[in-house]
């Protein structure tokens, strides 16, 4: 049997003295799609910042691909990988950003095309050629060569989501990655990622669309207080939910 | 008043006076540019997360900031010999400079590295690339550009403290200046060709950084 894409192993993590993961366990399969709602402050985007290290975590065990993140165990002791270790570790997997991030002092297909030279060691035609198959999937092929100043929010993400799945992930992590975006930009930007998972892509989200969230997922997580609060199907999460705290939140966020 | 102008001491000269510049200005560059490796480095210590380091940049900086330039080039070309450290005029100076010059544009560094977004050096980190790599792929090159005006206004007033070499006897502009000022007594004229100079120059210096700047320029 091959290792689970994500297995997440009662993580602990905390901001000098709040906890605000209070041992979160969860399993994704390739293939998967695992939303993360809930309010703001319960823990969702720090949850998938520990996958790829951008937060560091006290206890528990993240594993990517059966690797665990970021730290090994030396006689029972835990230790932080290497930086070099742990930039090959942060390649496994994608992430897309609220607020896009693209690097403004390159051309979209340059944004698309340096982690594919630098850490994929691609030729550079080769290179050239994957983002430009990229940018097309995403329909920003004929703006390829546009500063990420010249592009809109919709645009932007676009082409940071083809960054980020152009380096051929296992995993692909999107926070908020429509928060930042003005209302008519939204749809665009949640039909490239729709595409992304009708494909096959296995993908873990923090959203506040509930509709897309519940269209897309194979499974939704409620976390409620740094805990999961409920997790199961779409349908039997935003239709049936269980615990109260769980109703509110859907009816405060219009579901 | 009644003065009669006479240049023409001034003009037999004048072949000194550019020479001058042209040592004021391989001065200037040759000191920025260790400068701006200094003003980098401590910049990044400025901002670690390491107390000590961030306490020896802030030292670095506090000291070489607020000492008078002048002091500085004296106590490093008469001071610094009798502890065994002896230096050339011209590489006495170029060290002052380059220290000196280290202490404000660390200043100049850490402004612009404190204004870029936090994402733009995670974007880089999740791309699988080292902190280090990161650091020059993209949040140098960002940062320099964003802090370029600021680096152009330094690079003319520290230009413009080379004449102070001058007073290790340098062989630059106002060195000169002052030679030809005792040596022909026309005061008004030497004195007036060198700032000419200098402001001409300066002027040329900002108009290249103009260019530099605008070439550079993020497209938007």
């Amino acid at each position: 049997m091959t290792a689970p894409v994500l297995e997440i192993t009662n993580l602990h993590k905390s901001f000098g003295k709040v906890e605000v993961l209070k041992g979160i366990n969860l399993t994704m399969q390739s293939g998967d799609v695992v939303s993360l709602i809930g309010s703001s402050g319960s823990g969702k985007t720090t949850l998938l910042r520990c996958v790829n290290l951008l937060e560091d975590y006290e206890d528990g065990v993240v594993a990517v691909a059966g690797e665990q993140i970021g730290y090994t165990q030396r006689n029972g002791r835990r230790i932080r990988l290497k930086e070099k270790e742990i930039a090959r570790q942060r390649a496994m997997t994608g992430m897309v950003f609220q607020h896009f991030n693209l690097f403004p002092h390159m051309s979209a297909i340059r944004n698309v095309m340096l982690g594919l030279i630098k850490t994929r060691k691609m030729r550079n035609d080769e290179a050239y050629a994957t983002a430009e198959g990229w940018l097309d999937r995403v329909g920003m092929k004929d703006r390829k060569n546009h500063y990420p100043g010249q592009l809109s929010g919709g645009q932007q993400q676009r082409v940071a989501i083809a960054r980020a799945i152009a380096m051929n992930p296992a995993l692909m992590l999107f926070d908020e990655v429509t928060s930042a975006l003005d209302p008519e930009l939204i749809s665009e930007v949640l039909a490239v990622v729709k595409d992304l998972a009708f494909d096959g892509m296995t993908m873990l989200l923090v959203t506040h669309e509930m509709q897309f969230a519940h269209d897309v997922s194979d499974t939704v997580v409620f976390m409620q207080d740094g805990r999961i609060g409920e997790e199961g199907p779409p349908d039997q999460l935003f239709h049936s939910p269980k615990s109260e705290r769980l109703k509110a939140f859907l009816k405060s966020s219009k579901f | 008043m009644d003065y009669n102008f006479n240049f023409a001491a001034v003009w037999r000269d004048f072949d000194l006076l550019l020479s001058g510049l042209g040592l004021g200005l391989i001065l200037a560059v040759v000191s920025i540019a260790i400068g701006c490796l200094i003003g980098l480095f401590l910049a990044f210590g400025m901002l670690s997360k390491k107390r000590p380091i961030r306490w020896a940049a802030t030292v670095y900086v506090s000291a070489f900031r607020n000492t008078p330039i002048l002091v500085l080039i004296l106590f490093t070309f008469f001071a610094l010999p009798e502890l065994g450290i002896r230096l050339g005029k011209i590489e006495s100076f170029i060290v002052t400079l380059a220290v000196y010059s280290g202490a404000y544009l660390t200043e100049v560094f850490r402004s612009g590295l404190v204004s870029l977004p936090s994402g733009l050096r995670e974007a880089g980190l999740t791309i699988g690339l080292t902190e280090s790599r990161t650091k020059i792929l993209i949040t140098i090159p960002v940062m320099f550009r964003r802090v370029l005006p600021a680096l152009g206004n330094n690079f003319i007033s520290l230009f413009k403290d080379t004449s102070l070499a001058a007073a290790i006897a340098v062989p630059e502009l106002t060195f000169y200046a002052r030679k030809i000022n005792v040596e022909t007594f026309r005061v008004i004229e030497t004195w007036m060709v060198a700032s000419l100079i200098y402001v001409l120059a300066c002027s040329i210096i900002a108009a290249i950084l103009r260019r530099i700047e605008s070439r550079l320029s993020i497209p938007r």
